[in-house]
């Protein structure tokens, strides 16, 4: 499969440098992009179409952390794109429950601007801790360790959601 | 300072051999068009100066009016008269009939899923009328510019869905004009204010034409236009303004149902008509002699309270346009207005107060899009090889599949950065399937039905295996129109399954075919005689291609390559000076195969030498 990192000629590596990726990004748009060969071959615009399209949605990935973490394991053969795992983790879907409910309670409560902000910064502080264990596990390169990222992914992907869910309640209640 | 270029004596390019290039804006009201002159970007004008053709078809026996004076006959001949043909683009009779119920035109059929209308020259569907239009334009360039104008961009309202683009693009290859790339209208906009100014940073592009409205949000940088998000209503403009005034005026006479249809088209003139003198007055009278009724006042509150939903609802979509983006209202450094709609007062206050800055205005609404789209078509026929303008545009919604139960899975989501490819992975569900259909939509809501249906595909071909065993991979290609293709293969067994497409609404590609034959009137031997001299001329094009290439990147291909390429180039060679254009066409296929690999690789190696050069840098 094709590595992103090395189309982005930036080390595979968690931690990256973004704006050194932003810089090639806009690089490789000048060199790929199809207006830059309109009038020149079918063949050529269907290579830069190509070419580009990979510019694109590799930029997406190398972009998010949690893209980027999965197209790691990914290039280490752990595939979760067509996963059909569920978590596992009794204490993180206690937590879940806990969030979930919160989310409900805050357009009951008293101070809902104040409930909600909370529950914000309790996410925000979670999907910090949980990038940072995925960094660390990541270098360790083991078969376990990946598979641990794998998990704190999916964790991510979930406190993710909850992020945008918190967001649009709040857009619904002060908007 | 740059160094002066002398070619060799005799092999220098004509001096003022500049490609003719034009820009066009086919608007829902009028239609513009403009190219690149010394320089400087502008529209061209009719032979009476005026810039905007109205967007109106009036079919007759004999010949068939566009512009001003089948604007004129609109009442009189409302049935043969089509005006604002773009919002049937890509659109059903049901549709339309839902949105605009009082329409004077006879449809062929109340049900088919492609529009067609009754006139007095026979059945004429939308991608034919609107190419009527582009025809015109194409002849008033071609006058003015006093050669044979082929290559355009031609500009869509960013929110047009895939049906609505293709129809577009339908009706220009129609009017014999060469689609370089279809424009997002706001990108085409902020085109044209961007080279002006030369300015880095956030920009929102507000657009409300006749009957599309569009918000865009873009980071200029370096050259570079990128659309960070994009919003609206490809049913919503200064039409319904209209339409919205036409109903209040009907309501307050008591018209019934009959007078309603009998005078609704002068009903519209004339609340069309109020509405613009309205901008400059606070209060207007309204002639309703032509329904037996004397004069009508209304004034500037009353338009207002009627057209506040509609602002309002353009207003939300910059709300989420903004948050799509992840940019807060601070951060725009300017607001760029376009079309006619935005000089009405009310729709300029609501935007000014809700970005809290006043919007530039100092290109006219009316032709900043085509100025933009022939400044774009400027670069893309290769007039400024220099150029560091680059557009990066999105896909407006997200496209996806029906999967069980009838919901809808996003395969590609709205406001990505085109071109973009996904592939999807299918399964079969009985033992022995050959064939499956895929069911593609765009839109952002969860059921199929409450999503456009935009094709369905069937996959055939598939080798009978278990069921489950088959793994087919679906490939969703957007190019840089915003235009989806689809392709299908088999992993295992590595068969490509055949694709069939019936898109939902407007035509299918045979039918566009037929259309094309139907509109030549050369004699069969003329065309005979062009066809081949097209094939040649590709031919040659495509050996003096790759031969230069060769000259520069051949060490990338190993031996056995280069000698396969050589044997396909020399073929084609040979085929191109006889006069056989199947052959031609065959030989030009086997080179592009031959090719292909080669074409890759050059890609590639233009990219690590780029990259690799910055890398060195960074050291």
């Amino acid at each position: 499969m094709l590595n992103y990192f090395e189309l982005f000629a930036i080390p595979t590596a968690f931690d990256i440098d973004l704006q050194h990726l932003s810089k090639n990004y806009q690089e490789l748009q000048k060199l790929t992009h199809p207006d830059r060969f309109a009038g020149q071959s079918e063949q050529q615009q269907r290579v830069a179409i190509q070419k580009n399209s990979q510019v694109n949605d590799g930029f997406q990935v190398l972009k998010s952390p949690v893209r980027r973490a999965e197209h790691i394991l990914a290039l280490r053969g752990i595939d979760m794109a067509n996963e059909t795992q569920t978590m596992q983790d009794m204490e993180f879907l206690m937590q879940q429950m806990h969030w979930r409910e919160a989310l409900e309670d805050s357009e009951q409560a008293n101070e809902p601007q104040r409930v909600i902000e909370e529950l914000l910064d309790e996410v925000e502080a979670a999907q910090k801790h949980t990038k940072a264990q995925i960094a660390e596990q990541l270098l360790a390169n083991t078969s376990s360790a990946d598979h641990a990222v794998a998990d704190e992914i999916r964790k991510l992907k979930f406190m993710d959601k909850m992020q945008s869910e918190i967001a649009e309640m709040e857009e619904r209640l002060f908007s | 300072m740059a160094l002066l270029q002398i070619s060799e004596p005799g092999l220098s390019a004509e001096p003022h051999q500049r490609k003719l290039a034009i820009g066009i804006d086919l608007g829902t009201t009028h239609s513009l068009v403009a190219t690149v002159r010394s320089g400087v970007a502008e529209t061209l004008a009719n032979e009476n100066g005026e810039h905007l053709l109205p967007s109106v078809v009036r079919y007759q026996q004999d010949k068939t009016l566009v512009g001003d004076a089948a604007y004129k006959s609109a009442a009189k001949d409302a049935e043969n008269t089509i005006v604002s043909v773009k919002r049937f683009l890509g659109r059903s009779v049901a549709d339309i009939r839902q949105q605009w119920p009082n329409l004077p035109y006879q449809f062929v059929s109340e049900e088919a899923q492609s529009v067609s209308i009754k006139t007095i020259q026979g059945d004429k569907n939308p991608v034919q009328i609107s190419s009527e239009i582009l025809s015109i334009l194409r002849q008033r360039a071609e006058q003015s510019l006093g050669d044979e104008v082929t290559n355009a961009v031609i500009t869509v309202p960013a929110y047009f869905d895939d049906a609505q683009r293709q129809g577009t693009k339908d009706a220009a290859s129609l009017a014999g004009l060469k689609v370089m790339r279809l424009l997002n209208e706001p990108t085409a906009a902020a085109l044209a204010y961007g080279l002006d100014s030369g300015q880095e940073g956030v920009i929102a592009v507000f657009d409300l034409g006749g009957g599309t409205f569009d918000i865009s949000i873009l980071r200029l940088n370096k050259g570079i236009f990128e659309v960070l998000s994009t919003g609206g209503d490809s049913a919503l403009g200064g039409d319904d303004f209209d339409h919205t005034l036409a109903d209040a005026l009907a309501d307050q006479l008591g018209f019934d149902a009959t007078q309603r249809k009998r005078y609704y088209r002068d009903l519209l003139s004339a609340s069309k008509q109020a509405k613009e003198q309205l901008s400059e007055l606070d209060i207007v009278n309204i002639d309703l002699g032509f329904a037996g009724f004397g004069e009508i006042q209304v004034n500037k509150e009353q338009l207002e309270a009627l057209i506040k939903p509609l602002i309002q609802k353009t207003l939300r979509a910059c709300r989420r346009a903004l948050k799509d983006a992840e940019i807060d209202k601070q951060e725009v450094i300017d607001v760029v207005l376009v079309g006619g709609s935005t000089r009405v007062p009310a729709v300029r206050d609501a935007v000014e107060a809700f970005f809290e800055q006043p919007p530039l205005t100092s290109i006219d609404p009316d032709k900043v899009v085509a100025v933009g789209a022939a400044i774009q078509a400027d670069v893309l026929v290769g007039n400024k090889p220099d150029s560091d303008m680059l557009l990066l545009d999105v896909l407006p919604l997200s496209l996806g599949i029906e999967t069980m139960g009838g919901l809808a899975e996003k395969v590609i989501h709205r406001n990505t950065t085109i071109p973009i490819a996904k592939a999807q992975e299918f399964t079969t569900f009985k033992d022995g399937q050959t064939a499956m259909m895929i069911h593609v939509v765009q839109g952002e809501r969860e059921l199929v039905s409450d999503c456009r249906s935009l094709a369905r595909f069937d996959l055939t071909g598939i080798p009978p295996m278990a069921a489950g065993a088959a793994h087919i991979r679906v490939t969703f290609q957007v190019d840089a129109d915003g235009l989806l293709s689809v392709s299908a293969m088999e992993k295992s067994s590595g068969v490509t399954a055949n694709i069939q497409v019936k898109p939902s609404y407007g035509l299918q590609d045979d039918e566009i075919a037929d259309m094309l034959k139907a509109s030549m009137s050369h004699a069969q031997s003329d065309m005979q005689a062009r066809m081949l001299k097209e094939q040649q001329v590709e031919a040659a094009r495509v050996l003096e291609a790759l031969n230069a290439a060769l000259a520069q990147d051949k060490a990338l291909l190993d031996e056995s390559q280069l000698a396969s390429l050589s044997s396909a180039m020399q073929q084609l060679t040979e085929m191109a000076e006889r006069d056989d254009i199947e052959a031609i066409k065959e030989s030009i296929k086997q080179v592009d195969v031959a090719s292909q690999r080669f074409a890759e690789l050059r890609m590639d190696q233009s990219i690590n030498l780029a990259l690799a050069g910055q890398s060195v840098e960074k050291l």
